[in-house]
């Protein structure tokens, strides 16, 4: 089989995956979001200074709406609809950056210990264990309390955190394959290690990292807002949905709804996509991992 | 299995050095002189001075490590800089709390998530069972933080039916005896604070309970579908056994093997759960309390958590795996 036909082969299943395409659309609408923000927003998402008479108008469903604001306004008389629109650029991006540090880590760490084996294997995956000992948002928290608050580090506190988890994955991917004949005939002709792992074992363990990389992504997304929930991410002014949801969801008592509720739609709606997205690339790529 | 669980036993001690030597390196890892950061920042110079002596400070790292082990294990994690109180003590004390909210969304969980996962699977492909795993797909990529929001928006201000946060009434006289409010107040046999607590704790623990809740269904109706293919099943319908006989008393047994393990894992979970739940809720928790520890660089505080969440946490793993093998005899452990 050549592999244009493996690649049509798999679109097709792909494509008969409706909910998988689900996610696919809901993942680039948020893309395209972030992207185009600028364009597409229709406000600043940081006025300056504050328009205070704007504070907490509803949307579009009141007659006493903020003008321009079809979701309404926030605490400080900003337009939830553009932080919001904003927003998928910062959540999005701490969600990439999360995952890549974590699967650097993870496949540096996973390779080493499923190709070498012995006292390397062991020492990696004691320490996998102890990481593994924490419920990954307190181990988040933990970090971010020695590294400080702030976005970049509750970015890199995410990624750390879930490296364990991908270099669990590879470990095990690698020590599937490292039995394979073809590795066997690789040792024999005397190729190195250096070539015998990025020349054929990653290529061939690409399948679990982009399943498990879609839906880490979704929990790494999901935590960041966490983490900017309790004010140890992201910090005001930048528009991250956790954040907007901690500056606001004190004014529901008042009766001013809409600034604590869009930013979650937000969130869920991502989480859900990429979950879609990902359960549907394991359906695709490795029939396998299916339960 | 005695030599099984001897072992998982012997394992748990790497694990939770491991976890002591993170707790351990915090203070050193935090910018400034640890001393400082244990004693605070508005500390006099003779604070400063005993807790040197007191950790050792200016010895080798291994031997500070010792003392402060030592010290650990005794339960002695130093004063809150916040309060100065002994953590260990403000740790206990809010334990009680963190555990019945846990263990609260956890029995909702169950109960509701394996009803409708049994539901769901044995009229698959029904109008409910698209109804309930659709409910349970958007429960598993729920922001907890978000879902307590919207709870306590619609129940708690809107239709004003339950409380928005705190522990209890504090108008109701309540005698506190093992921290647990539904339990304390059937031993007092006080109704009035049995049922405010019960009110104030309706809403987090829903919060808190809906993601395992969805986990739990979607596990259960899978697992129940697959053991409703297999031969002995067929033989039971075959024989002319009522279909509730057949779901109910033979399937579920055998279907609930896997939610046993969705269950253990998904403790993890809670435990992050409850930190944002609690912080949603004003709900004076271990979670709650780790947040403002992080947020005051409390590292006293934050230390005592993490050793504390750690132990937690590896003996729920053991006794999950330990409750796995009970029920299903057929996995031999080496």
């Amino acid at each position: 089989m050549d592999k244009e036909s493996v690649g049509s082969e798999l679109l097709r299943r792909f494509k008969y995956n409706k909910s998988a395409v689900f996610g696919l659309i809901i993942m680039l609408f948020m893309i395209f979001c972030a992207i185009a923000a600028n364009f597409i927003a229709p406000n600043d998402p940081y006025p300056s200074p504050p328009l205070l008479a704007n504070k907490l108008k509803p949307g579009f469903w009141s007659d006493e709406g903020a003008p321009g604001m079809p979701l309404g306004s926030d605490g400080l008389g900003r337009c939830v609809l553009s932080r919001i629109i904003y927003g998928t650029r910062v959540s999005l991006t701490a969600g990439f950056v999360a995952v890549a540090i974590a699967m650097i880590l993870g496949i540096t760490f996973g390779v080493l210990s499923g190709y070498f084996g012995g006292w390397i294997d062991a020492v990696i995956m004691r320490i996998v264990d102890i990481m593994f000992a924490f419920p990954a948002l307190l181990l988040a928290i933990v970090i971010v309390a020695v590294v400080g608050q702030g976005l970049e580090k509750a970015m890199i506190a995410i990624g750390i955190v879930y490296s364990p988890q991908m270099a669990r994955i590879i470990r095990s991917s690698v020590l599937y394959i490292k039995e394979m004949e073809y590795i066997e005939v690789q040792k024999a002709i005397g190729s190195s290690h250096w070539r015998i792992i990025f020349r054929h074992i990653l290529p061939n363990s690409i399948a679990p990292v982009v399943v498990y990389g879609t839906l880490m992504l979704a929990t790494a997304i999901l935590d960041c807002a966490a983490l900017g929930f309790l004010g140890l991410g992201a910090q005001p002014p930048t528009p991250e949905w956790g954040a907007m949801l901690a500056d606001s969801y004190s004014f529901i008592v008042s009766g001013a709804w809409w600034a604590a509720t869009f930013p979650g739609i937000a969130i869920l709606l991502s989480v859900l996509g990429l979950n879609l997205l990902g359960d549907g690339l394991r359906d695709v790529l490795d029939p396998r991992l299916k339960q | 299995m005695k030599q099984y669980i001897i072992k998982r036993l012997l394992m748990l001690i790497p694990v939770l050095l491991g976890a002591s030597i993170l707790a351990f390196s915090l203070i050193h890892l935090a910018p400034g002189d640890p001393a400082r950061t244990i004693a605070g920042e508005h500390a006099s110079a003779q604070t400063i001075e005993r807790i040197q002596i007191k950790y050792g400070l200016d010895k080798p790292l291994i031997t500070q490590y010792w003392i402060w082990l030592k010290q650990a294990l005794q339960g002695d994690f130093g004063r809150s800089i916040v309060s100065n109180e002994y953590v260990s003590k403000e740790i206990l004390s809010r334990f009680p709390n963190t555990l019945e909210l846990t263990l609260f969304s956890m029995f909702i969980a169950i109960t509701v998530g394996v009803l409708a996962g049994i539901v769901s699977a044995s009229r698959q492909y029904s109008l409910l069972d698209y109804g309930f795993m659709g409910v349970a797909l958007f429960g598993v990529s729920m922001p907890v933080f978000w879902l307590g929001i919207m709870l306590m928006m619609v129940f708690g201000v809107f239709l004003r039916w339950l409380p928005i946060s705190g522990r209890i009434d504090i108008m109701i006289p309540f005698t506190r005896i093992t921290g647990l409010y539904l339990l304390d107040s059937i031993i007092t046999g006080n109704w009035a604070a049995f049922i405010s607590s019960l009110r104030h704790l309706i809403l987090p623990s829903l919060a808190l309970g809906t993601i395992p809740m969805a986990t739990i269904a979607r596990v259960t109706r899978s697992s129940m579908l697959e053991v409703l293919k297999q031969d002995f099943i067929r033989t039971e319908r075959a024989k002319g056994l009522p279909e509730r006989l057949v779901i109910y008393k033979h399937a579920v047994r055998n279907a609930l093997i896997p939610v046993v393990t969705v269950i253990g894992l998904n403790f993890g979970l809670l435990l992050s759960g409850a930190i944002l739940t609690e912080t949603v809720f004003s709900w004076p928790g271990v979670g709650r309390y780790v947040v403002n520890a992080v947020q005051m660089r409390d590292y006293p505080a934050v230390q005592g958590c993490v050793l504390f969440f750690a132990f937690i946490f590896v003996v729920v793993n053991l006794i999950t795996d330990i409750i796995y093998i009970y029920i299903d005899p057929r996995i031999k452990y080496q």
